[in-house]
């Protein structure tokens, strides 16, 4: 069984581009449009890999190092965090709190490569980062301390691996609350409408994307990369909360976990074509409300 | 047996050559400055490397070394001894002790033309106070140890006083320390008197005060430790004091606070559970106002200062949660609160002194310790930069440095709390949530630190023909940088090596401690948490080498401005400034920050001009004690006539006042 958990990181850097192409199909079907082809991610990132790169002068080894640093972290998480029902590879008392911590370094260096271009604009959007993040890791933390209160386990696996239909009808409130909760990190942490538009065209309004405008050829391929390896992180917390309980073979399991994932980048597609963008001012008020489920949920446990 | 001969004779031979480097610093310096400087450092970094050597022996082998002699003075004796507590607080004092005296050759250079004989003795004396306050076992001694430490320090603080705010900041730094050691006599006086004695050893609370003695402590040592609503002299002192005497006071000397109250708390014994409470409670209180005031600043030694502020308020809720732990008879709990304050006692040493002492590299460079003029640095000084990164990485507490494993096990211990019965559960959502917020915080004030003076394009002229710092000045920033990797992915040697004093701290409410000692690293600290730091820098190398395989094999890199979105005249003063960056959140926290804000917003269609300031005055200050203290002054000042200003007058008072004496010694 373990061993499917040390696959997962390997899993997942193969998969996750499918993601960001299933979302823009379902963005184009919602739009009457062809769209993109599914694979299209895929392509992207071989044409980014091979291409020549422009640096700004301005620029240091920071701002070289951004990229790696957080794909670096990304691949890392998958070794602590379940795929489904199927455990992870390490787990111990207190994982949530390196996986907390690890995304935080990944944002750390996204926002000073950022800012080591010099641009006002790129400042603009690491500022917004970490606005967000200071509501956003309350929330984080204070929903899964809820589970782990819940569910009596103290690492991400055995959080997970409990989760049951049993267990549903018995808490569903709390499951709700936090599946709110973890949806909104997601939509947050993924820069996804109704927080941040990856689309837009319109540096001002940027959060995201606009941290990346310098970045180009690998280093952007790593950025693009290391998204999709985002989407699936944080897209894992909400599968394991809602998937019907283990079948006891691992192949079946992660298949499950995966379907789990498509189905959140379905529903992200959907969010994003019947949404729009908040105002900025309001993003921290609906973060507040994320961490505020949280804490409800986090109240209710001790019923 | 020769292990504690050893370890007395090392550290009063520490001690010995502190004081006589320091006599000789004084006695030379008006000589020859060069020599006064070359014995200075020399005798600092050798007693601190005797010590540093002899303490880490104490620790290991868990000496607890006491040696006695009498002192003919009423109530005090010269009773010193070396516990674990003792040698676990003593090691990063040498440490750092002996980096900054390295560093301060560096930082005042050849162009310092004052005296060399002002700062060294200073510098010697800070340092063998703090020994001193650590070894220490009779309270008068202990008294006047904690005397020498605040005033040797006042002295360093004011060293370049020919500056109006630094004689400010000195001012209100001396009455701040001495309004706490009024409150530790007011303390040692009380325990004390059951026995007559002022030796801790027959020190002991009165049946039924232990909590109000309690407070005493900790209004007592929170004054030099900066625990909110005490802390205002911190964001004063700290800039003003040249970088290596911030450095040395930030990172350990503030820390004497913490000794010294977890030297009260062993002496106090039992304590109601409010008292933890209490602690839980400040710690919270000090490190979100902590963190939320550094993000506000915009002088980096300030911020740097007000950062310290957050890192004890960690500490306390470390402290808080072990004493907690004790009174629910957990003592895993217990271990992982007491560990994890300890372990971040070190931790903060390490990289707070790494970053005032890069902060002090960049003020050298530039003159000015104004973020907002600064900016580039990173190009102009890459050696610097790099280590003030690590440094400011490490104190976000980012894995896999070493600020990580100290909140980690505060963390956790919070986290076992959470699956308790709710009264202890809240505890345990207080300090996950606190802990949360400000590591969020903190993140974002350190990034806009580093980022906005290290990275982007210079702000100012200074800032562009900044060059990098002297070795003397290098070489201390590079040790303190791979300490701090070190005590992060080499965390479970601290663990085993804090043992003892957590040990120490179980025995206070009676709580089996000594099972503790038999405890494998890995029920505080998972070693696969350990494994996987490791692997993450692993992880990190091998996509650094794919990206260069990758980048080998690209056809052109060129090399252009930064893309302004089609703007054609980019130019430095666009870019974020600090304050611009943390708007978003000191906006938010407007309410409990209240800066001063001083703005002529742009009018008409075609605006001329327009300006903007903001400051962040701390309101504690203006608002809590600026009132008390001015009502004092008045008062006090109806006493005016006794100052007569003339010699006789005080002779008079000489003669009186022996007279006085004289009489009553015949009376009793």
């Amino acid at each position: 069984m373990r061993l499917a958990g040390w696959l997962h990181p390997i899993l997942a850097l193969l998969l996750s581009p499918l993601l960001p192409g299933v979302i823009n199909r379902v963005k184009a079907f919602f739009a009457g449009r062809q769209g993109p082809p599914l694979l299209q991610p895929y392509y992207d990132l071989i044409k980014l890999l091979q291409k020549g790169a422009v640096y700004s002068g301005t620029t240091t080894w920071v701002f070289r190092a951004g990229p790696v640093v957080n794909l670096a972290v990304l691949s890392l998480v998958l070794l602590i965090l379940p795929l489904g029902r199927v455990p992870s590879a390490v787990a111990f008392p207190g994982d949530l709190i390196l996986l907390a911590y690890l995304l935080v370094l990944g944002r750390f260096f996204t926002v000073l490569a950022a800012l080591d271009t010099g641009s006002s604009f790129e400042g603009m959007g690491a500022s917004r980062e970490l606005q967000f993040a200071v509501f956003a890791e309350p929330a984080l933390l204070v929903g899964l301390g809820a589970l782990a209160r819940w569910t009596n386990a103290s690492s991400l696996s055995g959080m997970f691996a409990d989760l049951s239909p049993a267990f549903w009808g018995d808490s569903l409130p709390l499951l709700v609350l936090l599946a709110c909760a973890f949806l909104v990190l997601y939509l947050t942490e993924n820069c996804r409408i109704p927080v941040d538009d990856p689309t837009t065209h319109l540096e001002l309004t940027m959060i995201h994307e606009v941290m990346v405008l310098d970045h180009g050829a690998v280093d952007f391929g790593f950025i693009q990369w290391a998204a999709a390896m985002k989407l699936w992180v944080l897209g894992i917390l909400l599968v394991g909360l809602v998937l019907p309980g283990a079948s006891g073979w691992w192949g079946l399991d992660a298949l499950a976990g995966v379907v789990g994932l498509l189905g959140v980048a379905v529903l992200t597609g959907v969010i994003e074509s019947i949404m729009a963008r908040l105002r900025l001012l309001r993003v921290p008020q609906l973060l507040v409300g994320a961490s505020v489920a949280s804490a409800l949920a986090l109240l209710l446990t001790f019923r | 047996m020769r292990c504690d001969s050893f370890v007395l004779g090392g550290l009063l031979g520490s001690l010995s050559l502190l004081v006589l480097g320091g006599l000789g610093a004084l006695l030379i310096g008006r000589m020859s400055s060069r020599s006064a400087v070359r014995l200075g450092m020399g005798t600092a970094v050798a007693g601190c490397l005797v010590g540093l050597i002899v303490t880490l022996t104490a620790l290991v082998a868990r000496a607890d070394v006491v040696w006695t002699m009498p002192w003919r003075m009423p109530y005090g004796s010269l009773h010193i001894g070396v516990d674990s507590l003792s040698a676990f607080f003593l090691i990063p004092m040498f440490l750092l002790g002996g980096l900054g005296a390295i560093y301060s050759v560096g930082y005042f250079g050849s162009w310092d033309d004052r005296n060399p004989g002002r700062f060294w003795p200073g510098y010697h004396a800070l340092v063998a106070g703090m020994t001193l306050v650590m070894l220490a076992r009779n309270g008068f001694l202990f008294l006047v140890a904690w005397e020498i430490m605040s005033v040797a320090s006042f002295f360093l603080v004011i060293y370049e006083d020919e500056a109006e705010e630094t004689r400010w900041a000195g001012w209100v730094y001396l009455i701040a320390a001495h309004v706490g050691v009024a409150l530790l006599m007011a303390l040692f006086a009380l325990l004390g008197r059951g026995h007559g004695s002022l030796d801790f050893s027959l020190m002991s609370a009165p049946a039924g005060a232990a909590g109000g003695l309690f407070l005493l402590a900790l209004a007592g040592f929170g004054t030099k430790a900066g625990v909110f609503p005490l802390h205002v002299w911190l964001p004063e002192a700290h800039p003003a004091a040249p970088s290596p005497v911030s450095a040395l006071m930030s990172g350990i000397m503030i820390k004497t606070g913490i000794y010294g109250f977890l030297r009260a708390v062993l002496l106090l014994g039992a304590t109601p559970i409010w008292c933890a409470w209490v602690l839980l409670g400040l710690g919270a209180v000090t490190t979100l106002v902590g963190i939320l005031f550094a993000l506000a600043q915009q002088d980096i030694k300030r911020l740097l200062a007000y950062s310290s502020m957050e890192n004890i308020g960690i500490i306390v809720l470390g402290l808080g949660l072990g004493m907690l732990g004790l009174h629910h008879q957990s003592p895993l709990v217990a271990a992982l609160g007491f560990t994890g304050a300890l372990l971040h006692v070190w931790n903060h040493a390490v990289f707070k002194s790494l970053l005032f002492m890069g902060a002090g590299a960049v003020v050298r460079a530039t003159g000015t310790r104004v973020l907002n003029e600064l900016g580039g640095l990173l190009k102009r000084m890459p050696r610097t930069g790099a280590a003030f990164l690590v440094g400011a990485a490490a104190i976000c507490a980012l894995p896999p440095l070493n600020g990580f494993v100290g909140e980690f096990l505060i963390y956790v211990g919070a986290f076992k709390m959470l699956f308790g019965q709710p009264a202890s559960a809240v505890w345990g959502v207080v300090i996950w949530v606190t802990l949360a917020l400000a590591g969020g915080l903190a993140a974002a004030c350190f990034a806009q630190l580093f980022g906005i003076a290290f990275l982007g394009e210079p702000r100012t002229q200074t800032a562009s023909e900044a060059c990098e710092a002297g070795a003397w000045l290098r070489w201390p920033l590079y040790i303190l940088a791979a300490l701090c990797l070190l005590l992060g992915v080499g965390a479970g040697a601290v663990v085993v090596l804090a043992r003892p004093v957590v040990v120490q701290m179980m025995g206070v409410a009676g709580v089996e401690g000594v099972g503790v000692l038999e405890w494998p690293v890995r029920t505080l600290l998972p070693l696969t948490l350990l494994a996987l730091l490791v692997a993450l820098l692993v992880v990190i190398a091998i996509w650094a080498v794919v990206r260069r395989r990758l980048m080998a094999r690209a056809p052109a890199v060129r090399t252009s401005p930064t893309w302004d979105c089609g703007y054609a005249a980019p130019a430095a003063t666009m870019q974020y400034t600090s304050t611009s960056f943390a708007q978003p959140l000191t906006k938010g926290a407007a309410l409990f920050l209240r800066p001063e804000t001083r703005a002529q917003l742009p009018q008409d269609v075609f605006p001329i001009s327009a300006t903007f300031s903001s400051t962040t005055p701390d309101w504690a200050q203006k608002k809590l004690y600026r009132p008390i203290f001015e009502k004092a002054a008045r008062q006090l000042g109806r006493l005016h006539w006794i100052q007569q200003g003339r010699v006789q007058w005080y002779v008079f008072y000489v003669v009186a006042a022996l007279t006085a004496l004289l009489i009553w010694m015949v009376w009793s």
